[in-house]
């Protein structure tokens, strides 16, 4: 369990977290989504303890992360795949890490073993692919089989079936009863692996929510009606609660009607319909929507 | 790269928890786990067995070249020995600067302060780490040195029952220590293996000379001899010079050090990692 209090960091005038106040529950995958720049890895360090709050509280398991007799036990932590050194292989990092907290060394092949370094444990570091490194990062937070599992960016750099193996990680260590929070800019990532959604948006909380009632939310459709009576049509659907957008000559575009309802009016006043299309926005879509307004760096007209 | 998923086996030992042992025996993997540390530490002993034997063998040969300053030939049979005390306290500061540094410069330091985010005991457990393996090699290397060159210079040769040898001696293990604690202290502090390198190199050996020139004589002295080169040269010299007597270069020197890690400290506890 984390939770996050009123958390603030701010950078001289700058606020990269803004009072963000949310929780992360046992027994699912929380995702943490948000555009780059959003304030997701600072968040991060602070629930850690790297970075100091400029005011508020995170807690891990009821504590901060820091006060833990054994830190590593309660949390395991991916926050990028170079916090390591570079001269170091990696089963001497692993160990190097183990070591501080009395993790046993079986327990080190244990983790090189499970995300598949074990070829290359012997190599420096340094040499390793962004891949490579990644699975490195996820074998040193999950050396003491931590309660809590926070993870930066984790599909990062691997390759699809990289990808494939933390997805099914992930949610096999959330059914087992973890604590799973991870960052990610991609809301199609997410909806492949969270059952929960924390959004945030220029260090603010944008929304708190099941990735179910996001989806649902986000799935307001709306219907393209081609018509070659198209005027006529449109004003027959008007009414409360009924957007049409013009599309082009002779089709326009519909929200708060559902097609069978258009179809069936269309039918009564006899009026032929050359095309009935119900269109879903995508999820990526109506993630941009809600966080269009907190998107630090917009691609046109970004200031330096 | 295998894609089997497999269930984390729970390997839940019993008692996980951080204690300053554990963090001292993790420090002890860093150290001996990375090629650049051990290299520079041979690199280090090398110098200080090598220069003072190439010093004694000129001492003990009197084939001293005339001219002004200093030489070998100049030098008693201990300092000649020991000669090699500079430069290895170049390459111990810079190995300790390294230790601490690298962890800035490769990210390291975050995986670090997550397995130990109470953070002084990671400091702490780096100095013994270093100040152990330091005193140890250093220990050896001046003690070869010490006894190479007496051998080498034969006839008026220093034993080391005589008055001020065995502190010269082993003064010079710590004063190799020393100098790396304080690089290390300073890699803390500046968080930058170039920055901590210069200010390191600067203060033990450019400006006791910057000072004697820039001071004027009637007060240049007495500034000079409570400098750190200076103060810890005191303590290895086996004639008590005009300076400060050897204890009190000591104390001088180590309070130096002493200052540089409470700075560190202070960085690592209150900045964000």
């Amino acid at each position: 369990m984390i939770e996050v209090h009123e958390l603030t960091k701010r950078y001289g005038a700058k606020t990269a977290v803004d009072s963000l106040t949310f929780t992360v529950r046992p027994g699912i995958v929380t995702g943490f989504l948000g555009p780059n720049g959003a304030g997701k890895s600072t968040t991060m360090r602070m629930i850690l303890g790297l970075d100091r709050p400029t005011s508020g509280t995170a807690t891990i398991n009821g504590r901060p992360y820091a006060e833990h007799t054994a830190p590593l036990r309660q949390a395991g932590a991916l926050l990028d795949a170079k916090a390591v050194h570079t001269g170091r292989s990696a089963y001497h990092h692993l160990l190097a890490m183990a070591a501080t907290t009395g993790v046993p060394r079986a327990r080190v092949d244990e983790v090189i073993d499970l995300v598949g370094l074990h070829e290359v444990a012997r190599k420096r570091a340094g040499a390793f692919s962004l891949g490579m490194g990644q699975r490195l990062g996820i074998a040193s937070a999950l050396l003491a089989d931590p309660e809590v599992l926070i993870l930066d960016e984790p599909v990062n750099g691997l390759d699809p079936e990289g990808i494939l193996w933390i997805r099914g990680l992930m949610q096999g260590l959330a059914a087992g009863g973890r604590t799973v929070f991870v960052s990610s800019h991609l809301m199609s990532e997410m909806a492949l692996t969270a059952q929960h959604l924390v959004v945030v948006g220029r260090g603010r909380l944008i929304a708190d929510v099941s990735v179910a009632d996001f989806i649902e939310r986000a799935a307001l459709e709306s219907v393209l009606v081609r018509s070659p009576r198209a005027v006529e049509l449109h004003d027959l659907l008007a009414g409360p609660g009924v957007t049409m957008l013009s599309v082009e000559r002779g089709a326009f575009e519909v929200t708060g009607l559902a097609a069978d309802q258009i179809g069936d009016r269309a039918a009564t006043a006899g009026i032929a319909l050359h095309e009935l299309t119900v269109r879903r926005p995508s999820l990526e879509a109506a993630f941009m929507e809600l966080t269009r307004d907190a998107v630090e760096y917009q691609t046109v007209g970004a200031a330096a | 790269m295998s894609t089997v998923t497999r269930p984390i086996v729970s390997a839940a030992p019993p008692r996980l928890r951080v204690t300053q042992a554990r963090v001292i025996h993790s420090e002890w993997i860093k150290f001996w786990s990375l090629r650049s540390t051990v290299i520079t530490l041979a690199v280090a002993v090398t110098l200080m067995i090598g220069i003072g034997l190439l010093a004694s063998s000129m001492s003990g040969s009197g084939a001293a070249p005339a001219g002004p300053g200093p030489n070998p030939g100049d030098l008693g049979p201990v300092d000649a020995s020991l000669a090699g005390l500079t430069f290895a306290q170049l390459a111990f500061g810079t190995l300790g600067v390294l230790f601490m540094a690298s962890e800035y410069s490769t990210g390291m330091i975050r995986s670090s302060l997550t397995a130990v985010p109470k953070r002084l005991p990671l400091l702490w457990g780096k100095i013994a780490v270093f100040a152990a393996v330091a005193l140890v090699t250093g220990l050896a290397a001046s003690a070869i040195a010490f006894t190479g060159g007496q051998a080498l210079i034969g006839d008026g040769a220093a034993s080391w029952t005589d008055p001020g040898v065995a502190r010269a001696v082993i003064g010079s293990a710590v004063i190799l220590a020393g100098s790396g604690v304080l690089g290390l202290a300073l890699g803390a502090l500046l968080r930058s293996t170039p920055a901590a390198i210069s200010t390191l190199f600067g203060v033990m050996f450019l400006l006791s000379g910057v000072a004697q020139l820039l001071l004027p004589d009637s007060w240049g002295d007495r500034v000079v001899q409570y400098l750190p080169s200076d103060a810890g040269g005191a303590f290895t010299a086996v004639s008590v010079g005009d300076g400060l007597g050897p204890w009190a270069g000591l104390a001088v020197f180590l309070g130096y050090v002493v200052a540089v890690v409470g700075g560190a400290a202070w960085r690592l506890r209150r900045f964000d990692a």
